[in-house]
């Protein structure tokens, strides 16, 4: 690895998050369709759902930010295809610099674009009526579990932006992971579902993460949840990460 | 005799079943201008992307500036640049901002003076802040070569620099390569238009189903040929003299920066 592998990630950095706040359409979009759910769920089906908190907004937060993490991390996929695609890519890595913060420069931005929008859709609830007496080290366990989601899921994204043969390839892989938090404790308790579905929510990794967020935003003392959400994304990370580095090594050799 | 700036040796690389280059062999001359001529398909920008170090060849051996591309790369992209048969600038950024953005990665200092410099001595200063999805191809191009004269790197590399150029914009992008060439820059450029090799090459190789069938200057490749006979031909104007006489701008092109995709609309 080269020695400047942080000046040139950072110069990279630059680049992309200028190209987010050139289109902040990509920060809206990726903000509005769980807004929109929320909207939603705590207005339309909200009141025909027993949930045993008295706020459902504050129930409902926690799948709605991993909704739009998972679709966030849609364009994280369409930047990098992008690059590939325009001959950018070729350039960076014919000139003398650490390849790999070609990749970390999009990893990072993706992290900062969805942070981005997560401010958006916290401050929409707290607008809903969102609650919490969570204390500042409570907020600090909720964003770095969110910053690890993103992350775990943000590696499957460069899979997918390195491996696409289309641009709606390389933004359609995130559907699938959108659709996840719907089978999980995410919207409704998962005590009311059906025997095989109800043993698929509890045991998907996106139940463990929002039982842990509903618990710090609730004050509730975290459970053996928090090391399942961990476990979890620690090993998505650990393996898409894997997988992204042997697609990279495939396309340059 | 000084030693040559890219030595090519039985160079081989197969995508799956099909063999692209079989046993490629050339050397070029320190600040000589060197074109691989060869129709689509022939497997020239594969033979790029191997002297790029952007893809490891199957078998055989290459080195520019003395260092093998295979287990010296860092230092063989110290000593190059890249201009790839598409256009790599970025569209989102202006196109001071690409050169800065390159300039920076090369760890220059006074990048924004390095910028201003290529953008003045490329006709693109006006131009310069503007985004680069407005421009039009012939100015992605210069911009594209600008960026890859930064840092100034002793072999330059043009995958089909002049594809899908008008052809104004082929005369300048032939000025500047012969420009290079002057102050030394040793440029192998690929192309499958023979009338851009025998203008701009010192020396022609011929890659035809992934081997080199002909290797030499322009008179050299000529005595390849029958001897010529002499017919008498009336000289009627190729529709490019016809096209550069009537928009008046065949050999000041270069000068023109106001050309935009609007302009030209």
């Amino acid at each position: 690895m080269s020695t400047h592998f942080f000046t040139d990630t950072s110069i990279l950095l630059g680049r992309s998050m200028r190209h987010i706040f050139r289109s902040v359409d990509t920060i809206i979009t990726t903000a509005v369709t769980p807004i929109a759910l929320m909207l939603l769920f705590v207005y339309v089906f909200g009141g025909a759902i027993s949930t045993n908190t008295e706020n459902y907004v504050n129930y409902l937060l926690p799948g709605i930010m991993l909704i739009a993490i998972a679709s966030g991390i849609a364009y994280t996929a369409v930047r990098l295809f992008t690059d590939m695609q325009s001959g950018i890519f070729e350039r960076f890595h014919s000139m003398p610099i650490a390849r790999s913060s070609v990749l970390w420069a999009h990893v990072l931005t993706s992290l900062v674009a969805n942070g981005l929008s997560l401010v958006i859709i916290v401050v929409v609830a707290l607008l809903m009526g969102f609650r919490t007496s969570a204390s500042v080290l409570d907020w600090l366990a909720v964003a770095g579990i969110l910053a690890l989601f993103t992350l775990a899921l943000t590696w499957i994204a460069i899979i997918a932006g390195l491996s696409a043969k289309s641009v709606d390839g390389a933004g359609g892989f995130s559907y699938p992971l959108i659709f996840l938090p719907f089978i999980s404790s995410a919207f409704v308790p998962t005590e009311t579902m059906p025997g095989p579905v109800r043993w698929f929510a509890e045991n998907q990794p996106v139940t463990s993460i929002v039982n842990t967020l509903q618990d710090l935003f609730a004050q509730r003392p975290v459970d053996g949840d928090i090391w399942v959400a961990l476990a979890w994304c620690l090993g998505i990370l650990i393996v898409s990460y894997a997988f992204a580095t042997a697609a990279y090594k495939r396309r340059i050799t | 005799m000084t030693a040559a700036a890219i030595r090519v040796e039985g160079i081989e690389k197969s995508y799956k079943n099909l063999h692209v280059l079989r046993g490629v062999n050339f050397e070029v001359a320190p600040g000589s201008i060197f074109a691989l001529l060869g129709s689509n398909g022939a497997g020239k920008t594969t033979m790029v992307k191997i002297l790029s170090t952007l893809l490891k060849a199957d078998a055989g051996s290459a080195a520019v500036e003395g260092f093998d591309v295979a287990t010296e790369s860092l230092k063989v992209r110290q000593s190059i640049s890249l201009t790839g048969q598409f256009a790599a600038v970025d569209e989102v950024l202006s196109g001071k901002e690409n050169l800065v953005l390159v300039a920076k990665l090369r760890h220059l200092k006074n990048s924004g003076q390095i910028a201003d410099d290529l953008l003045a001595q490329f006709s693109l200063t006006e131009a310069g802040s503007r985004k680069v999805a407005s421009y039009s191809g012939g100015m992605r191009r210069r911009l594209d070569i600008a960026m890859s004269l930064i840092g100034n790197p002793q072999v330059i590399f043009l995958d089909e620099p002049t594809t899908g150029l008008d052809p104004e914009a082929r005369l300048e992008v032939w000025q500047i390569v012969k420009n290079l060439a002057r102050q030394g820059t040793t440029v192998l450029l690929t192309t499958q238009y023979l009338d851009e090799a025998e203008q701009l090459a010192d020396r022609i190789a011929i890659l035809h189903e992934g081997r080199i069938i002909a290797n030499g200057t322009l008179a050299e490749l000529k005595q390849l040929l029958p001897p010529a006979k002499i017919e008498y031909v009336e000289k009627q104007p190729s529709l490019e003299d016809i096209f550069l006489a009537l928009v008046g701008s065949g050999n000041n092109a270069a000068a023109d920066n106001n050309e935009s995709v609007e302009d030209r609309s």
